[in-house]
């Protein structure tokens, strides 16, 4: 075995923790969370310069022929400073669909992402899906070569942002039916698509998308369209896994430096054995993330089977781990630590936010339990 | 023992439950009526009026000479229909210390506006360099003829952009031997030239502490309450007087019952199974159920305590403790259960940096879950943080 990251990995991981930490502060991020528009596309372009978007495409695409080790680095620095814009719907979730499916879609749109002209996002939540990715009541009717979609897409992340949505919606069966799903291509300035679009409360553009005869175009295989999103969302699970590690570390520094600076009764918060004991766990909880982490980037292109296991596996391991360094963050923080003024509040609201994401501890618990035959009924 | 109740509380109740029917009815209930400095007050006053604003006051300051049992059941009934908790400051803090320490004209000028809610109090105790440690603040009041100069920040102060008057615990002798000596408990008009109030707001939007800075404040010695120095022997009583319902048992219950409600909801899910089909929520909502009647029958048995004469001293802790972690866990199972539909955030916020939202989406009720659950963090942290309330158990009830 070999944790070991290639020399390209470490530049990369240097050059962007480098240009987060030049560019990217408390206070920058801070005005563009409170700016209209939600994003910096400045930014954007600057992380697309350094190759970011690029990072997992082929060459022939313009990418840097990476693979999820690559994502994992890039996520976990995204996730120490806490950066909104784009990256996880747009390379992450659109881009292995996209990877996966290739042809001409791909040779047209992987080139605009990995130069940063491109912003994606998934559509696949609906109101009543909770966090089943088959439970798909949006339709897809078939006229001709075209398709139009009709129906509700829940908080979609990056949707007011977004050129190109990947929508997926049912051409046969019934509402939870594994089979008859398929994945299209959907322009949200469209006639038949609005966006109803909101901020998601720890900071990022997203919006719920409504489908009234959309215009859309299939990609991959019709009605076998959840393989494909079943892969692209435990790739999502996979580097919010790295993306919780970045949040973990960096709020046990963050909570490490206040309890040294900080004092009462005379004495530095550092110095009361209760909480260097929390803090201790906080650690604890970081590294283990990082191997869960580490583990389901490893098995992030195995086949199905596993790949679902190790996505489960990380998604209640971060959930749980998460809101305990979250919580006890704020709590050591004393009243500071619930204030929107200091960094640590707004780790703890993305971190509690990363849970929902994808499906909470409950959902993955069980469908781990289910792979696995621990548990054979459905409830 | 005997843990019916008895036909005279029973009829009791029925009193408190016509009373909540007229005062609290039923659109104003299920978290319809915002918390707002009118609607607290007009509930306020609706209590005052019934003479039930203090039902722990000596009957002789207006209190209603309820037993226990009786206040318990009030604060059940009152729960249970939404009501707004009454605010501590007030009822539950100052005006216990100026009937106990307070010289008879203050008891006659501040005891009934604080009753009817004519002065809304806020507490000024925490200030940025003492949070914990209490006895350590240093906002300082010195003595000029008949006035005292106050110089000094209190943060943390809630709701103190609504407030009338502020008590304060402000340092009168910075040369006395030990921290706790040398302070004293003012009584301050906000509306006194020097002082400015700045919000402070918290993670999910929400205004509701303060910080609150005093520049050459001039405060009528008559405000001073009790003696000159004396403050921290009026603040620790306030700290162990009159601790009922500082669990937020009524509360939880009721949100327990709000949650069931949701979960069980056919529209929300359609085809989908419901919450209520889901084992593992079950199985929480099961648990919280079983931790929470632990901690109700401790509140009661301590509150019979206090009955008998034992009054309720640092085993308020557990209360504290235990109440505020499942305040806490509830607010969690509220997000669990709106899942992807916690994320948008999308209130009316009082505050300019609110981002901007052109839409509500979701159901009504995943609305503030998230934004709910963030700000129940502070329950751990104010009123004593919980690691300050085990300190406490360990040293006052384990002498360790
Ligand atoms: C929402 C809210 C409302 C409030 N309202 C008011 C109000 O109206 N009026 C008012 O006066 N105050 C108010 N407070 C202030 C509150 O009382 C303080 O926040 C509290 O006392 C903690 O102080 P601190 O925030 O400075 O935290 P700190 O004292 O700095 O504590 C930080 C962390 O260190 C821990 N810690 C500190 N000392 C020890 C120790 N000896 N052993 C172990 N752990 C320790 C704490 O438990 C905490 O986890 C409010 C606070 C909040 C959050």
């Amino acid at each position: 075995m070999n944790f070991d990251l290639t020399d390209e990995q470490e530049m990369i991981r240097e050059s962007l923790s480098r240009f987060l930490r030049d560019r990217y502060d408390f206070e920058a991020r801070g005005k563009i969370i409170r700016s209209e528009a939600g994003w910096n596309p400045e930014v954007w372009g600057q992380l697309a310069e350094l190759g970011l978007m690029a990072v997992p495409f082929a060459e022939a695409h313009g990418g840097l022929d990476g693979g999820p080790t690559d994502i994992m680095v890039v996520m976990e620095e995204l996730g120490r400073a806490l950066v909104v814009e784009p990256y996880l719907p747009t390379v992450v979730l659109a881009g292995s669909i996209l990877q996966a499916v290739g042809g001409t879609v791909a040779e047209e749109l992987i080139p605009q992402i990995a130069g940063g002209e491109l912003v994606m996002g998934l559509a696949y939540a609906e109101p009543r899906s909770r966090y089943d990715l088959f439970h798909v009541e949006t339709t897809a009717e078939k006229t001709g070569d075209a398709y139009a979609l009709a129906g509700h897409k829940s908080v979609v992340l990056a949707a007011p942002l977004a050129g190109r949505l990947i929508v997926s919606a049912r051409t046969d069966g019934g509402t939870r039916d594994r089979d008859g799903i398929g994945l299209f291509l959907v322009d949200p300035q469209a006639d038949g698509v609005t966006v109803k679009d909101y901020r998601t409360i720890d900071g990022f553009a997203a919006g719920d998308v409504i489908l009234d005869k959309a215009p859309a175009t299939l990609i991959g295989t019709q009605g076998e369209g959840l393989a494909l999103l079943e892969m692209a969302v435990d790739r999502g699970i996979i580097a919010c896994a790295a993306e919780m590690t970045g949040l973990a570390k960096r709020m046990t520094e963050l909570t490490v430096d206040y309890t040294r600076q900080r004092e009462q009764f005379g004495v530095p918060l550092s110095k009361q054995q209760v909480l260097q004991h929390t803090m201790a766990d906080m650690f604890m909880a970081g590294e283990e993330m990082k191997s869960m982490a580490v583990r389901a980037t490893a098995l992030a292109d195995a086949d199905p089977e596993e790949r679902a296991k190790a996505a489960a596996m990380a998604k209640v391991f971060i959930g749980k781990t998460g809101k305990f360094v979250g919580e006890a963050a704020v709590q050591l923080h004393g009243g500071m630590g619930i204030t929107e003024e200091m960094a640590i509040g707004h780790y703890f609201m993305h971190a509690t936010m990363l849970d929902t994401l994808f499906g909470n501890r409950d959902y993955h618990q069980r469908r781990y339990e289910m792979l696995t035959g621990l548990r054979k009924d459905a409830a | 023992m005997d843990l019916k109740f008895s036909d005279r509380e029973e009829a009791f109740r029925q009193e408190v439950k016509a009373f909540l029917d007229e005062a609290w009815p039923a659109e104003k209930r299920g978290s319809k009526t915002e918390f707002t400095r009118d609607n607290y007050l007009d509930w306020h006053r609706k209590l005052h009026a019934r003479g039930w604003i203090a039902p722990a006051w000596p009957e002789e300051y207006g209190g209603t000479g309820w037993t226990p049992t009786q206040r318990y059941i009030f604060d059940k009934e009152c729960a249970a229909a939404d009501a707004f908790p009454i605010l501590p400051f007030n009822i539950s803090m100052v005006g216990p210390v100026i009937y106990t320490f307070g010289s008879d004209e203050q008891k006659e000028r501040f005891l009934p506006p604080t009753l009817s809610g004519d002065i809304w109090w806020c507490q000024g105790y925490s200030e940025p360099g003492a949070g914990s440690d209490l006895a350590s603040l240093r906002t300082r009041a010195v003595r000029d003829g008949d006035d005292y100069i106050v110089n000094g920040s209190k943060t943390w102060t809630t709701l103190a952009q609504y407030a009338d008057w502020i008590f304060c615990l402000v340092r009168t002798d910075p040369n006395a031997g030990k921290k706790q000596q040398g302070i004293s408990f003012l009584l301050i008009d906000m509306k006194s030239p020097g002082i400015t109030v700045r919000p402070i707001i918290t993670l999910g939007g929400d205004h509701e502490v303060n910080e609150v800075f005093f520049e050459n404040v001039r405060v009528p010695a008559d405000n001073l309450v009790g003696q000159e120095n004396q403050g921290w022997t009026y603040a620790k009583f306030l700290l162990t007087h009159e601790r009922s319902n500082i669990a937020g048992v009524h509360q939880s219950w009721r949100a327990l019952d709000r949650l069931k409600q949701i979960a069980a909801d056919k529209d929300l899910y359609g085809d989908a199974p419901s919450l209520m089909e889901d084992a593992d929520f079950v199985r929480r909502i099961a648990e919280t159920e079983i931790d929470l009647t632990a901690l109700e029958f401790t509140e009661l048995r301590a509150l019979a305590r206090e009955e008998s004469g034992g009054g309720m001293g640092p085993e308020s802790s557990l209360l504290k403790i235990r109440g505020t972690e499942i305040q806490q866990r509830i607010s969690h199972m509220f997000l669990d259960a709106a899942g992807t539909y916690g994320l948008p955030f999308q209130r009316e916020l009082g505050h300019k940096e609110a981002p901007p939202s052109n839409s509500q989406v979701g159901p009504d009720f995943a609305v503030e879950t998230a934004a709910r659950y963030f700000n129940m963090r502070k329950t751990t942290i104010y009123g004593g943080t919980n690691e300050i309330q085990r300190n406490i158990i360990a040293k006052m009830i384990l002498g360790l």
